[in-house]
């Protein structure tokens, strides 16, 4: 069981010099099992959503859960893959992926057999030994995955796992991800800035507004999973009308709403800036 | 093995570069006081086994006990303090307000205290080399790129998976340049607390062959101290290349 339901959240960045409200009021319901994908302009909030849901980040109002449970802290069946992939570049190719696994105590053996697998299933089992920095941006890409994989988490939080891939590889690792959901019935939520893959991995597309974020517009897309969809009039059909949308949210554009002089001290809530939790 | 051939090659190169600069410089130079390589290394092949060796033992022992010393205290203080707030409010002021402070300057402090043994001249690196690395590891630590810190937190790392994963290994480079940049100053404080109090070290055998007027010896002890310079230096190079293999990559 791991749906997600975030309700009425809004979160203010304290900032160095200037708060930011990232999200205001933002209402959203993932089905367990369910595969959403998240689009809107730069800086409305996607990342900053991901990492509330992850548990990294605590709502400066309103309240996450997943699977029916307030999230407190990061879920051990989360995974998580943050937009530059948070690898770490002193580790192998092999330990990245094996790092959930050896944080949450995983035996050696066990270890190295799922990690294996995992590395296996996006195809960089020969570069096992690699260090991240010898890695294409797209074995980068699909290491992040992998390390997601090997957690075999139900819910999985991925911040543009795609971009800045080439359209042929793009395509290929969107197959991977769209195979392992029919393969693992995960509940997936999918950032992305690309209108195809949005309509390509989400069975519901979530349009968020210009920053602060809020849901404005959710496309259903029935099809989505069907092979072949993409070569279909319908998945074209369905990316005309959320590209409709988005122009639509760019002509509003950031200043056309409610004036929002002041950053912060304006919103409906009175201690809006809350600062995200200490790191480390 | 071809890295190792070149970086012979190299050595070998610079050594006889050096040599040549030295025998030149030495004739220039025309005097006693500057012995060319030939009568120096005569005399350090011909003491180095009886008069020398217990100087270079103790010299190197204090160095390597004083270096490591400094380390181990530093390193942990250092990387904690740059990772938490609260202890950085506490630490950062006494810090700031202690590192400017030439801690040179405490060696007749430490010599009254700790008399003329090896104790006030391990004392006295240390803090030295303490005082470098920490300020070193606290940068380091605060430098660290929160996406780092998210991704293993997001895997459900707790604090100390936090350091083993990131923190340390992130500013593990960093805390190897500030050792080797430390070598230097550890030798030059050596050979000055040797040189003003004990009859051990080859401080001391230097400035005793210099008294002496005995050049030759003189430059034995100097060539014995700058391979102490040398090897604690390559000691570095080799657990850097061991312990920070990724840096290498791309290069
Ligand atoms: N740690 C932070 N401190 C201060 N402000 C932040 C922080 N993280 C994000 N913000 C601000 O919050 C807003 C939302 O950021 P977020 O990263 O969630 O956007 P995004 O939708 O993921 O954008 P993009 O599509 O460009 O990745 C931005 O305006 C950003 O400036
Ligand atoms: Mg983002």
């Amino acid at each position: 069981m791991a749906g997600l339901v975030a309700r009425d959240v809004s979160v203010t960045y304290a900032g160095v010099g200037r708060a930011t409200e990232a999200l205001s009021g933002l209402d959203l319901a993932v089905a367990d099992g369910e595969p959403v994908a998240l689009i809107g302009p730069s800086g409305c909030g996607k990342s900053t959503l991901l990492l509330l849901a992850s548990g990294l980040l605590a709502p400066c109002a309103g309240d996450i859960a997943v699977g029916g449970e307030p999230v407190r802290g990061p879920r051990l069946s989360t995974a998580l893959i943050l937009q530059d992939f948070g690898l770490l570049p002193w580790k192998t190719v092999l330990h990245n992926a094996a790092l959930g696994l050896e944080v949450r105590g995983v035996g050696r053996v066990e270890r190295r057999e799922r990690v294996a697998a995992s590395l296996a299933r996006v195809g960089l089992a020969e570069f096992a030994d690699a260090y991240p920095g010898e890695l294409s941006g797209g074995m980068r890409q699909r290491l992040a995955l992998a390390r997601a994989l090997a957690l075999d988490a139900d819910l999985l939080l991925m911040d543009e796992p795609l971009s800045s891939l080439d359209a042929l590889t793009r395509e290929d690792l969107q197959d991977l991800l769209l195979e392992l959901w029919r393969q693992r019935g995960h509940t997936s939520v999918l950032v992305t800035h690309s209108i195809e893959e949005a309509v390509f991995l989400g069975r519901r597309v979530i349009v968020l507004s210009p920053r602060p974020g809020r849901v404005t517009a959710v496309v259903d897309n029935p099809r989505m999973g069907e092979t072949g969809y993409r070569e279909t009039a319908e998945f074209y059909e369905r990316c005309a009308e959320l590209r409709r949308l988005l122009a639509a949210e760019g002509a509003l554009g950031p200043d056309a709403g409610p004036a929002r002089p002041g950053p912060a001290e304006e919103g409906a809530h009175p201690a809006t800036a809350c600062a995200p939790e200490a790191s480390s | 093995m071809t890295g190792w051939r070149r970086k012979a090659v190299g050595y070998a190169g610079a050594t006889v570069a050096l040599l040549v600069i030295w025998q030149l410089g030495s004739l220039a130079v025309d005097s006693r006081a500057l012995p060319g390589p030939v009568p120096a290394l005569a005399a350090f092949a011909g003491s180095f086994a009886t008069e020398l060796w217990p100087h270079l033992v103790s010299s190197s022992w204090r160095v390597l006990a004083a270096m490591t010393l400094g380390t181990v205290l530093a390193v942990p203080l250092g990387l904690l303090v740059g990772r938490s707030p609260r202890a950085d409010a506490v630490f950062a002021p006494l810090i700031f307000l202690v590192y400017p402070i030439p801690k040179v300057v405490f060696l007749p402090v430490l010599l009254v205290l700790l008399g003329l043994g090896d104790a006030s001249k391990i004392v006295l690196i240390t803090l030295i080399v303490f005082f470098q690395l920490l300020v070193t590891a606290r940068d380091a630590a605060r430098a660290i790129p929160p996406g780092s810190v998210l991704s293993v937190r997001s895997l459900g790392a707790g604090r100390a998976d936090v350091f083993r994963h990131v923190v340390v290994p992130a500013a593990l480079p960093d805390i190897f340049t500030a050792l080797r940049i430390g070598t230097g100053t550890a030798v030059a404080v050596l050979f000055l607390s040797e040189s003003i109090g004990g009859r051990l070290g080859l401080g001391y055998y230097i400035v005793d062959a210099w008294g002496r007027l005995a050049y030759d010896a003189m430059f034995a002890g100097i060539l014995a101290m700058a391979l102490l310079g040398v090897a604690l230096y390559e000691l570095l190079e080799l657990a850097e290349g061991r312990l920070c293999r990724w840096t290498r990559v791309g290069r």
